[in-house]
């Protein structure tokens, strides 16, 4: 099936590993507030696309994405399941590496049906980066407009099905950059037994133009950039949760 | 063999002229990492202080710092200079001291003049009045040849940038020949070569006579000029600094006698490993003393300039000289040409710091050593510095000992050189097919008198008849242009110390180049896909264009309009080989317009893909700026469909990237979460 999409982006380098080539998925359900792509908010817009049309694309410059492959970005990929399915169907008939970058804001346990679909797309899938904007469920839906229970839920989903999965967090100065906070994300992700890599992201500024072009008002004026020294010390107090938790995990067998 | 030779492994090399056959003989491919290399000497940093203060003199006096208003420059006209003679371990300026200008009037001498006059200088006017008088000048001849046709299409740009006032430049002498077989036996080789020619007196067996004896001229002079350094060049050199030293001076001959449009220095740095390789192991050298020689020279390197004009410098985008090195690349047995030298030579951005001459060029294959790759990507990131190009693409035509003269042409060291011939303005032309010839800005009846486009509204295949035409006829003038530009230059300033460094039969081409690909391109696209209408003037002529609805734009892997640039290319080329060239050589085209683009934009009009009059066009081969909408891959795809066949002189792209889109800060980049723990 189609799939709505806002965008190609030929030449993706901080999405997952390698040259990849990035699809970006139309519509999101949350709002957070440093978002810098508020323009794929909207779900009733994009364009229409099919998957062979979007695999093309990626074959006709395959010689630019060894030890790299696809990744589905967005927008929150995840709200267009099923045309996730027939993508990375198609993407892997033909040996193509295949990552989901999402929010896991759809996750739902209590749903049979979706939970069917999401472990046949899980099959296709090689790699899943997890976003995890706040691990506090109230700041979380302060900064998002929506409660994390059932991501951190998704994130031991992936877990138990021994999904590869990168953990992502933006640290914003101010918003999500408390030391207790940090620690708690990492002593969480540090019972993921299918944790590969820990993306930590600085909060940058440049989405800020956008919102003016779209006339949005941007939550986070002047707030600043995260300063790169700062930040790998705020990853290093997340790894120190993760350590804690591998710990205690040992100790208790 | 030779004492200089001992413990080379012999070879075809050593009894004839042949430098590639010693370095395949001799040289140690290198696939350790940059641990081995040595920091900057005290002296290093003493003399780089001085050049920087220089440097920093010549920016307050305006942009030049000296000018030698009254010596005309040869091999041998000016005495010894120096920074600081007791620092220095590799030798020589262009003039008798470092930061002075030489005055070099045989390309031209208005341009002699200008350049001096623009600065500030005046020249000598006994030296005006002879070369006014006495002797001519390339550009005076060139000018005494050229018809009505030919003045017209220069002065309405739609051939422009052409070499008819100044140095063609764009010839690499094989300044390895001088440190490996010294200058005697190179001029018992022009002996023989001379010995050689036909016995029946043709044009063509005259001119190569005097020629070659202009060449044992030249390479007398080198070996005065070393010897007034204190550097015996006669005989072959004994060890790497003499080898270097060598090397420079056979550069710095060519430098001082022309100033021309890319004055490259080859490929020398895997050639001078050998020395290096050999002195390492006998203990000559250590690693530091032989850094140390490679900066001083890429210092010299850095200090090479040329007295220029404004106009010339907005050409060309400043002021450059287009030292070019070429390093690494594969050889066509399958060895890498990667050396401890190569490594050398990029560590000069880091001892002496970034800068963008010499430039330094990669010869990119797949197969080159991770490692190298590595350390040229850091440098990359930590300078901007270095250039690549693609050896695999250009392997399979010149082998394995070509170099790049200026950004992109390339060509056999010492067998293969090249005539440069600026370009033709594709985008004008475009718009002269839509006008029946007429300049759409100077309303003038420059080209044919063909039949204009009628109607409001352009119709792609009428466009495309119509533009096939002018094309041909543009080629045509181009190349006779050239002709008469490239007859001239030989005979009033011929480049007789960078030919003393070639073989007798060299291979020549003809080169030719494009600008304005991607606005052509895209014009046609939007008159195939969208609906173009022509608004025209009260005479009647085609000034600007209503162009309704969207159309592919070249530069995101859409083959609609990407055929439609690869056709263009094609066709050019076609009608440039129509053509007879100068000293039959072989005609390349190029798609390089590095730094002239936006002088080029200045003189042409409205173009139907919305570009606006005096608007820049794209650099080289680019999409037009902000239309390559699909990233990067996409951007470079289009570029890379281009015919290398029919722009064999090259295809340059100008990319520029923020380093955070290249991919994280090695700091924060996303690794194995296993290692991230255990730091």
């Amino acid at each position: 099936m189609q799939g709505r999409i806002h965008s190609l982006e030929s030449f993706g380098t901080v999405d997952g590993p390698g040259v990849r080539f990035v699809i970006f998925t139309q519509g999101c359900p949350m709002r957070c507030a440093y978002c810098h792509n508020p323009d794929t908010w909207e779900t009733n817009a994009g364009t229409l696309m099919e998957p062979a049309y979007i695999i093309e694309q990626y074959e006709r410059n395959i010689s630019f994405y060894r030890g790299g492959g696809i990744t589905v970005t967005g927008g929150e990929p995840l709200l267009q399941i099923d045309f996730l399915i027939d993508l990375f169907t198609l993407a892997k008939s033909k040996n193509i590496h295949t990552c989901v970058d999402t929010s896991g804001i759809t996750y739902n346990p209590e749903n049979p049906a979706l939970l069917a679909k999401l472990d046949h797309l899980m099959t296709l899938t090689d790699l899943v980066m997890l976003d995890i904007k706040h691990i506090d469920p109230e700041k979380h839906r302060n900064l998002t407009a929506q409660p994390n229970t059932n991501i951190l839920k998704f994130a031991e989903y992936l877990s138990e099905r021994n999904v590869d999965t990168w953990i992502r967090h933006v640290v914003v100065p101010g918003l999500t950059d408390d030391d207790k906070y940090l620690y708690d994300l990492g002593y969480f992700i540090g019972g993921l037994s299918s944790l590969k890599a820990l993306d930590v992201l600085p909060y940058h500024t440049m989405g800020e133009s956008k919102y003016e072009k779209l006339g949005m008002e941007y939550r986070l004026k002047g707030v600043p950039a995260m300063d790169k020294n700062l930040l790998l010390e705020k990853k290093q107090v997340i790894l120190d949760g993760i350590k804690a938790r591998r710990q205690k995990m040992q100790k208790q067998p | 063999m030779r004492p200089e030779w001992t413990n080379f492994v012999d070879g075809k090399w050593a009894t004839e002229v042949n430098v590639r056959d010693f370095i395949q003989k001799n040289y140690h491919p290198y696939d350790g990492d940059e641990s081995f290399l040595a920091d900057a000497t005290q002296n290093t940093k003493d003399l780089w202080a001085m050049v920087l203060d220089l440097q920093k003199k010549e920016r307050e006096a305006g942009g030049v710092l000296d000018m030698d208003t009254k010596v005309v420059s040869t091999i041998v006209s000016h005495g010894p200079g120096y920074l600081d003679k007791s620092k220095e371990t590799i030798v020589g300026f262009q003039t008798d001291k470092p930061f002075k200008r030489s005055l070099q009037p045989y390309g031209g001498i208005r341009m002699a003049e200008k350049a001096c006059s623009d600065n500030g200088y005046e020249v000598d006017p006994e030296i005006s009045e002879f070369f006014s008088t006495h002797r001519k000048t390339h550009n005076a001849g060139c000018f005494d040849a050229y018809n009505a046709e030919m003045r017209a299409c220069r002065s309405s740009h739609i051939v422009t940038g052409l070499p008819d006032a100044y140095g063609r430049g764009r010839i690499i002498g094989d300044y390895r020949r001088v440190a490996l077989y010294g200058i005697d036996r190179l001029i018992e080789d022009k002996l023989e070569q001379k010995d050689s020619t036909g016995r029946v007196m043709t044009d063509d067996v005259i001119r190569l006579r005097e020629e070659i004896s202009e060449q044992i001229i030249a390479l007398k002079q080198m070996k005065e000029m070393a010897a007034s350094y204190g550097c015996d060049i006669a005989r072959p050199a004994a060890n790497v600094k003499e080898a270097i030293q060598a090397t420079y001076f056979g550069y710095l001959c060519a430098v001082k006698e022309q100033n021309g449009a890319a004055m490259s220095l080859g490929r020398t740095s895997t050639f001078l490993d050998i020395y290096a390789e050999r002195d390492l192991a006998n203990g000559t050298f250590t690693e530091e003393q032989i850094q140390e020689f490679v900066d001083h020279f890429i210092m010299k390197l850095r200090c090479i300039k040329f007295a220029r004009t404004p106009e010339y410098n907005q050409i060309f985008a400043g002021d450059p000289v287009w030292v070019t090195e070429s390093l690494a690349g594969v050889g066509v047995d399958g060895r890498h040409l990667v050396s401890k030298m190569s490594y050398r030579y990029l560590h000069t951005l880091t001892n002496l710091g970034p800068s963008p001459e010499p430039n330094l060029t990669v010869l990119w294959s797949t197969r080159l050593p991770e490692n190298w790759k590595r350390y040229c990507a850091k440098m990359s990131i930590q300078t901007s510095s270095i250039q690549y190009e693609n050896d695999d693409l250009m392997r399979h035509d010149h082998g394995d000992d070509y170099g790049i003269a200026c950004c992109v042409s390339s060509m056999v060291i010492g067998k293969e050189m090249q005539f440069f011939g600026a370009r033709a303005n594709l985008a004008k032309c475009l718009l002269y097919a839509l006008n029946g010839g007429v300049d759409e800005v100077t309303k003038k009846q420059v080209g044919p008198k063909y039949r204009p486009v009628v109607g409001d509204v352009l119709d792609f295949d009428d466009v495309m008849d119509k533009f096939i035409d002018m094309i041909e006829w543009q080629a045509d003038v181009y190349v006779n242009t050239l002709n008469i530009i490239h007859y001239m230059h030989d005979k009033y300033c011929y480049e007789r110390a960078e030919m003393a460094l070639h073989d007798r039969d060299v291979k020549r081409y003809f080169a030719t180049g494009v600008a304005g690909l991607s606005i052509v391109a895209d014009s046609l696209s939007a008159i195939k896909y969208a609906k173009v209408e022509v608004i025209r003037d009260e005479d009647g002529i085609i000034v600007d264009f209503k162009t309704t609805g969207d159309f592919p734009k070249y530069g995101n892997d859409d083959d609609r309009v990407d055929s439609i640039a690869q056709d263009i290319v094609h066709k050019f080329m076609t009608a440039i080989r129509r053509h007879h060239t100068y000293r039959n050589g072989v005609p390349t085209t190029s798609i390089l317009t590095i730094t002239s683009n936006v002088t080029y934009g200045k003189a042409t009009g409205n173009t139907p893909d919305g570009r606006k009059k005096g608007q820049p066009f794209a650099p080289g081969a680019n999409p037009m700026h902000g239309r390559d909408t699909h990233g990067a891959i996409a951007s470079l795809s289009s570029v890379a469909k281009l015919p290398f066949r029919d722009a064999q002189d090259g295809i340059s792209n100008t990319f520029t990237i923020i380093p955070g889109a290249l991919g994280k800060e090695d700091q924060v980049f996303a690794g194995d979460i296993e290692i991230d723990l255990n730091k």
